[in-house]
């Protein structure tokens, strides 16, 4: 049984129903919501490069054939007796439990985030309403403080607050407005670059941009009537138009079921996904409390060795595959280019070139034409085959070829 | 990683200062590293904080969040602000040898 048919849902589906005899295993997917988001183009929805079509397909539509498709909401896991309520009261049972049922945001947890203002001067980009109400406030805005505000990590796709600001300095200089737009980037990290490699060669990009930094702010709550964000220890940022990245959490089902962590997270062995609780369930995406970025891409790779290591789990056999915590992905920057970044649990992004089979090395760390055509294939690529289960040239190890180590 | 002498003993640290190696802290360390980011006395409280890191990063691989250390460890965000003025998150980790809380990049 996998719960949820969202990116890593569908993906564990795909690549396990070829793999196991129809005779003898069935598969079931539970979700509750109709509709597959692209949810990395959430990101250009606001700023008028994607509309809602590039992003909306029937889930449906992504079920492989020979797999039982519900939908329905999950009430309860009932994982020590193997089975799962749902919300008309159906209990089902089960022999495995893939759960893959994501992440959301939740502006509800932070006093004054929710509320009146919510869609009109607060915004969010995170969900489709939530980029289509913030194309309509910015495309007749005249101008003023734009704050960007990311509650608490860990986020869903940690670069895309980043690219929103690129983006955004891109369209109001386009608009002519640029010089009436204040923008602000508040973040509870201590810069907009972590990690040590990447700030060398990215630091200035948004001194270079002209972005104001709030670095170490960490939002205790909203006036939406002053207009202004408070941090815990009373410091202020006032906003004409608030971008916020709320804080995160994973399903509610999964706090309410005994299995997750404060976040709603499923603690895992963050090698091979199984549950550090029951031998029988699986946390897959990012649902699951791995401590590496939550984003399609890591559920892709991650997809690749869970399928591995559950053949052999089901024969009793040791898993062997160890995921390693590669993630790539590109960062859209604006004007047409972006940058591309390759790591895993323990290599940060390196520069260099990303070798890619049949298309060419792409840059690493470094603003390129290329790298924002790859962002924009990618799109065709997840709807066609990544969806699909159907195999990419990307190995799901990290590989050092191409990088160049830095040595920090 | 750049060796370097804290306390009178040669320690792996980052190029923010920070240990890089997990096993290196221990008691002794974190009040001369407490010292260095202007905080003279570990009391209690900081204790508890530090103790309750070091135990969730060698469980989760990663440094607890503010969020995760009032939630789990019990210690509340506003007393985190008290204990590590300014800069709690980067402070707690500091002391406590671990890396700082940090994005993809």
């Amino acid at each position: 049984m996998i719960l949820g048919a969202g990116t890593a849902g569908t993906m564990v589906a795909a690549k396990l129903r070829p793999r196991l005899a129809a005779d003898d295993w069935q598969i079931t997917m539970i979700d509750q919501e109709p509709t597959h988001y692209y949810q990395p183009g959430f990101l250009f929805i606001p700023f008028g490069i994607y509309t809602p079509d590039d992003v909306v397909k029937p889930k449906a539509d992504f079920i492989p054939s020979g797999v039982e498709y519900i939908e329905a909401e999950i009430d309860l896991i009932e994982a020590a007796e193997n089975r799962v309520k749902l919300g008309d009261g159906t209990v089902i049972e089960y022999d495995y439990l893939v759960i893959a049922t994501g992440t959301s945001i939740r502006p509800d947890e932070t006093p004054g985030l929710e509320g009146p203002e919510y869609g009109k001067t607060i915004h969010d980009f995170y969900t489709l309403p939530g980029a289509k109400a913030l194309a309509e406030a910015i495309r007749f805005w005249e101008g003023g403080k734009l704050v960007l505000n990311i509650v608490e990590m860990p986020i869903k796709c940690p670069v895309a607050p980043l690219e929103f600001i690129f983006l955004a300095d891109a369209y109001f200089q386009d608009k002519g407005l640029r010089d009436k737009v204040e923008l602000t980037y508040v973040t509870p990290l201590d810069g907009a670059f972590t990690k040590p490699i990447a700030a060398k060669h990215l630091g200035n990009l948004l001194e270079d941009k002209g972005v104001n930094l709030e670095p170490d702010f960490y939002l205790e709550r909203v006036d939406s009537d002053e207009k202004k964000l408070v941090s815990y220890d009373e410091r202020e940022v006032e906003y004409d138009l608030l971008i916020t990245i709320p804080l995160n959490m994973g399903a509610d089902v999964i706090g309410r079921s005994g299995l997750g962590n404060e976040g709603n997270y499923v603690p895992v062995d963050n090698k091979n996904f199984l549950s550090k609780q029951f031998d029988n369930v699986f946390a897959v995406g990012d649902a699951a409390d791995l401590p590496t970025s939550k984003a399609g891409s890591v559920a892709h790779f991650a997809v690749e060795v869970f399928t591995e290591n559950f053949l052999r789990h089901i024969e009793g056999l040791p898993m062997l595959e160890e995921f390693d915590g590669h993630a790539n992905c590109f960062i859209e920057s604006g004007h047409g280019k972006g940058l591309l970044i390759d790591f895993n649990y323990d290599t940060e992004p390196l520069p260099g070139k990303y070798p890619l089979p049949g298309i060419g090395p792409f840059t690493l760390l470094r603003e390129t034409e290329m790298n924002h055509w790859g962002k924009m294939m990618f799109k065709w690529t997840y709807w066609n085959m990544l969806l699909r289960g159907k195999p990419l040239p990307l190995p799901h190890e990290m590989l050092m070829a191409g990088k160049i180590d830095e040595g920090v | 990683m750049p060796a370097t002498t804290i306390g009178g003993r040669e320690v792996h640290v980052d190029d923010e200062g920070f240990l890089t190696e997990y096993d290196e802290w221990d008691e002794d360390l974190a009040k001369e590293l407490a010292a260095n980011i202007g905080i003279p006395e570990l009391t209690e409280d900081h204790w508890k904080v530090i103790t309750f890191l070091r135990a969730d990063y060698k469980e989760q691989g990663e440094t607890a969040t503010l969020r995760r250390v009032s939630a789990v460890g019990g210690i509340p965000t506003k007393s985190l602000f008290q204990l590590f003025p300014k800069k709690p998150a980067r402070k707690m980790s500091y002391v406590a040898g671990l890396p700082k809380p940090a994005g993809c990049i």
